[in-house]
């Protein structure tokens, strides 16, 4: 049995009150509840405050660089499929430094789940705008307020993504139940999280989100594999904010599309070189 | 060497230069005759220019020459631009039917190539068949040899059938109608059973020889031929070849299937190597191996995208910020790829760092006969890996003597594998103190020590003192060996110091050499004299001059034999 305590890693650096711990808490509990070890997870993450999380858990870490959490991720679980891959990124790291891996992972349909914490604001370097702050919102680097944004859920649905989800870090049941969902799906799930930074974004606060936020499974008639119709909720954001999946359906995914892995892992296909003997003879 | 003939074919993008030029190639080879062929070709899928040239002997030979025996001119364009390469006794084999204004000149020998094609195989587009046919009439070449290297090539099915049709009518018409005086007969001389193949052929065999499983890298010349390669055998050979979004995504990729266990690699040029940077240092720091080939071209930015340069060696040797150790590695021959690719995963693994295999444009494309690789010398050293015997915890970047830390892979049962681009502790995770930041700094860069003993000593040809001393790396070899054999016919005391294994620099062997030699002077192409400058860096030992070349073409021997004669030589521009 797993469980919580399997999954304590060391003390976080993080400010008191962020909304990092809710979703280091949610990531937990969904482990646990879905009873894996920390050694068959890997988590890849990138570089900001939401990079640091995989070392204030237990599991096979590869941090890696600010917007690459991605690209990694997707080496690894192709190398060995039998790894429960999460790739954790912030809005930064995910959707400005590492934008194109966004969209080519999308569309690819790798087999791993896409933790991105979404502060709209770049907490570690101190408070300057990211690709998802607010139209108009005043940060060091934007003293005339922020470009429109990008929407990251309408871009996965466009893009051909197979799950896309938001959740709010203020609701760690909710969000384990994402999580456990994404992890699940055979193909990219995406999970945007609402995450507040207390320390440096003073307008999309915990009870700003709260005020806001309401779950799209409790809407009656909402049906995630209708993809216009979640197209369409993916642009409601102001009073009300949807959070819950928006869409999905289950594709091929890349990894099984590749002929190679079907002989199992390549981690346990043995090297040989005389294996190449014909290739050579094809020179002759 | 008593056959010693050199073929040209020139033509347009798309008029089947390289598909002629490679089955005469080819046919040769099948012959027993030693090839080295170059190709020549602009970046455009139609129209220009194109060359493909084909070196032949009954001797070893690593390089091209100039000078031109048989030159088959697919377009008037060819006759114009190569004419002057022409040997006294050259014929240039082309359509007088549908060339005209050509001059007259014995060297000229028209084959009407189209009609030929028309009438015999029923189609004009096997013109270049024809013309193919042509040049080994004219050497009464192995018509069973040429036939069936058609039928290989093109099927045995009636588009085979088609080819051989017209290649023999260009045979029979050039036997028949040639009436110059050029003598040279070409017939089979040896062994048949060597290899053709390009040095992207090589780097690819040589990858999946060495257990690479994974791929992932961005279209770019001159490497894509190697990506498309492994994306061919993957199936069957169970590997795996990502095309990636870009360059920063393919070396990510194959940083995250090396650290999940597999031997991974990329393939760029100089500009996609430039986005590859922040992916180098990240294998540094979290010391996960990982071999990239760097096939150089002419640079900066798009530079001159199918020529060939030796313009990256101080910037794959520097690129990234901070310090880590790396090993580069530049074949100096189509053999020298196959090795050094598998030397490239063995070092990468022992030494848990990248391994950068530089080669170029030249030697990516150029054609050679190889004896097939033997591959019971192929050796795999996966390096230090962990075994749990003890309850101990394991940590990814545990501090030993040789700074070398066992590796494990995620998914044992025990074991958690964590790393880190942040400067982390034995255990993986991210730390700021100072203590540790220079213990882990000195741990990384000890394996340095042992890293250099892998390092293979310069090749040295010639006399071991010499009153001249060519020193070279990487793909100029074939050319400075055969500009030493011609030197010393007049003066003996001249020889060549060849590098290629470039990093850790081999100084102590360099120093040896160069401090027995007279003057020494540094072959490179590039403009500034990159190795003059690492040598001097490494060893202090200043050059007495350069023999440099940056207009995209590759050294000849006779490029290099006039230099030294004419004591050309400079002094690295700007540098
Ligand atoms: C190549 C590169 N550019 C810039 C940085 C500096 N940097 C570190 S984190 C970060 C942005 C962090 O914002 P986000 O990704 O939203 O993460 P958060 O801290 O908000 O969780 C930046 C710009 C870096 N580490 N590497
Ligand atoms: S700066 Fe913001 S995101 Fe970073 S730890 Fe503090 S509250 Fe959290
Ligand atoms: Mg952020």
């Amino acid at each position: 049995m797993v469980t919580v305590a399997d999954y304590s890693g060391l003390t976080s650096t993080w400010c008191p009150g962020c909304g990092n711990f809710g979703i280091l808490n949610a990531l937990k509990k969904a482990l646990v509840e879905l009873n894996l070890k920390p050694h068959q997870v890997l988590l890849v993450s990138g570089i900001g405050q939401a990079g640091k999380l995989p070392h204030y858990t237990r599991g096979n870490v590869f941090n890696s660089l600010h917007g690459r959490p991605v690209p990694p991720a997707i080496g690894a679980k192709i190398a060995n499929p039998e790894l429960t891959v999460i790739a954790i990124s912030g809005d930064g790291d995910g959707y400005g430094e590492g934008g194109n891996h966004f969209i080519h992972s999308l569309r690819r349909n790798h087999d791993i789940t896409y933790l991105v914490h979404n502060n709209q604001i770049y907490g570690l370097t101190k408070g300057q705008t990211s690709p998802t702050s607010d139209q108009g919102f005043v940060t060091k680097t934007t003293p005339y307020g922020a470009s429109p944004p990008i929407n990251p859920i309408a871009l996965a649905i466009a893009t051909g993504a197979g799950f896309v989800s938001r959740s709010f870090a203020g609701d760690t049941e909710h969000l384990s139940r994402m999580m456990k969902a994404g992890i699940t799906h055979r193909g990219f799930a995406l999970i945007d999280i609402l995450q507040p930074c207390v320390s440096f974004n003073h307008k999309n606060t915990f009870s700003w989100y709260r005020e806001r936020v309401y779950k799209l499974e409790e809407q009656a008639g909402y049906d995630p594999s209708n993809k216009l119709a979640a197209l369409e909720k993916a642009f409601e954001w102001g009073d009300r904010i949807p959070i819950g999946i928006f869409y999905q359906q289950t594709l091929p995914t890349f990894e099984e599309q590749i002929p190679a892995l079907r002989q199992g892992p390549l981690v346990k296909q043995p090297i040989d070189p005389k294996q190449i003997q014909p290739l050579i003879d094809e020179f002759i | 060497m008593t056959t010693d003939i050199n073929f040209m074919v020139g033509g347009e993008a798309g008029q089947g230069v390289q598909s002629v030029g490679f089955l005469l190639a080819k046919s040769l080879t099948r012959g027993g005759f030693h090839i080295f062929a170059d190709q020549d070709y602009e970046s455009r899928i139609r129209g220009g220019h194109n060359f493909f040239r084909i070196r032949a002997s009954d001797s070893a030979i690593g390089a091209i020459v100039e000078q031109v025996h048989i030159l088959l001119a697919l377009n008037k364009e060819s006759i114009d631009l190569h004419r002057k390469e022409l040997t006294s006794n050259g014929i240039i084999i082309f359509d007088g039917e549908k060339i005209k204004d050509t001059g007259s000149n014995t060297s000229l020998f028209s084959v009407p190539l189209e009609r030929l094609a028309q009438e015999k195989a029923g189609n004009k587009l096997m013109s270049n068949t024809v013309a193919l046919g042509a040049a080994l009439g004219l050497v009464g070449y192995d018509l069973t040899i040429m036939d069936q290297v058609l039928r290989e090539h093109f099927g045995a099915d009636n588009i085979g059938q088609d080819n051989v049709k017209a290649a023999r009518a260009g045979y029979e018409y050039a036997r028949e109608n040639f009436k110059g005086n050029f003598k040279q007969h070409l017939s089979p001389i040896g062994d048949t059973r060597i290899m053709l193949l390009t040095g992207n052929d090589a780097i690819a065999l040589g990858a999946i020889a060495a257990g690479c499983k994974f791929m992932a890298a961005y279209p770019m010349t001159p490497v894509t031929s190697i990506m498309e390669y492994l994306a061919t055998k993957a199936r069957d050979l169970n590997l795996v070849m990502v095309h990636a979004e870009d360059e920063i995504a393919a070396i990510n990729m194959a940083i995250g299937a090396s650290y999940a266990g597999v031997r991974a690699m990329t393939a760029t040029s100089g500009g996609g190597f430039c986005l590859m940077v922040e992916g180098l240092g990240l294998a540094g720091m979290t010391e996960t191996p990982i071999v990239i080939i760097e096939g150089q071209r002419a640079g900066p930015a798009i530079g001159l995208p199918t020529r060939t340069e030796q313009g990256d060696l101080e910037f794959v040797l520097h690129a990234h910020h901070g310090e880590f150790p790396r090993a580069v590695l530049a074949p100096a021959t189509i053999e020298d790829c196959f090795w050094l690719t598998i030397k490239a995963f063995n070092l990468a693994e022992k030494y848990q760092l990248p391994v950068i295999l530089l080669t170029d444009q030249y030697l990516a494309s150029s054609y050679a006969t190889v004896s097939k690789f033997d591959l019971a010398k192929v050796t795999i050293e996966r390096g230090l890996l962990f075994e749990p015997t003890t309850n101990e915890e394991y940590q990814r970047h545990k501090i030993t003597e040789s700074g070398i830390s066992p590796r494990a892979f995620p998914g044992q049962e025990g074991v958690l594998v964590v790393t880190d681009s942040d400067e982390h502790d034995e255990a993986g995770h991210l730390i700021e103190d100072a203590e540790t930041r220079t213990r882990m700094m000195q741990k990384r860069l000890r394996k340095l020590l042992s890293l250099k003993q892998e390092i293979s000593p310069p090749q040295l040809y010639g006399p071991s003192k010499a009153e001249i001393t060519l020193v070279g790396w990487g793909s100029t070899y074939g050319a400075l060996r055969e500009a030493v054999d011609i030197l010393r016919k007049e003066k003996p005391s001249v020889n060549l110091l060849h590098l290629n294994e470039l990093w850790p620099f081999p100084a102590k062997a360099v120093a040896n050499v160069l401090a027995g030699s007279g003057n020494s002077y540094v072959i490179e192409n590039n403009a500034t004299g990159q190795l003059a400058r690492l040598i001097r860096r490494e060893t202090g030992v200043k050059v007495s001059g350069n023999i440099l070349k940056y207009d995209g073409r590759p050294f000849t021997p006779a490029y290099i034999v006039q230099a030294v004669q004419e004591g050309r030589y400079d002094h690295g521009n700007g540098s």
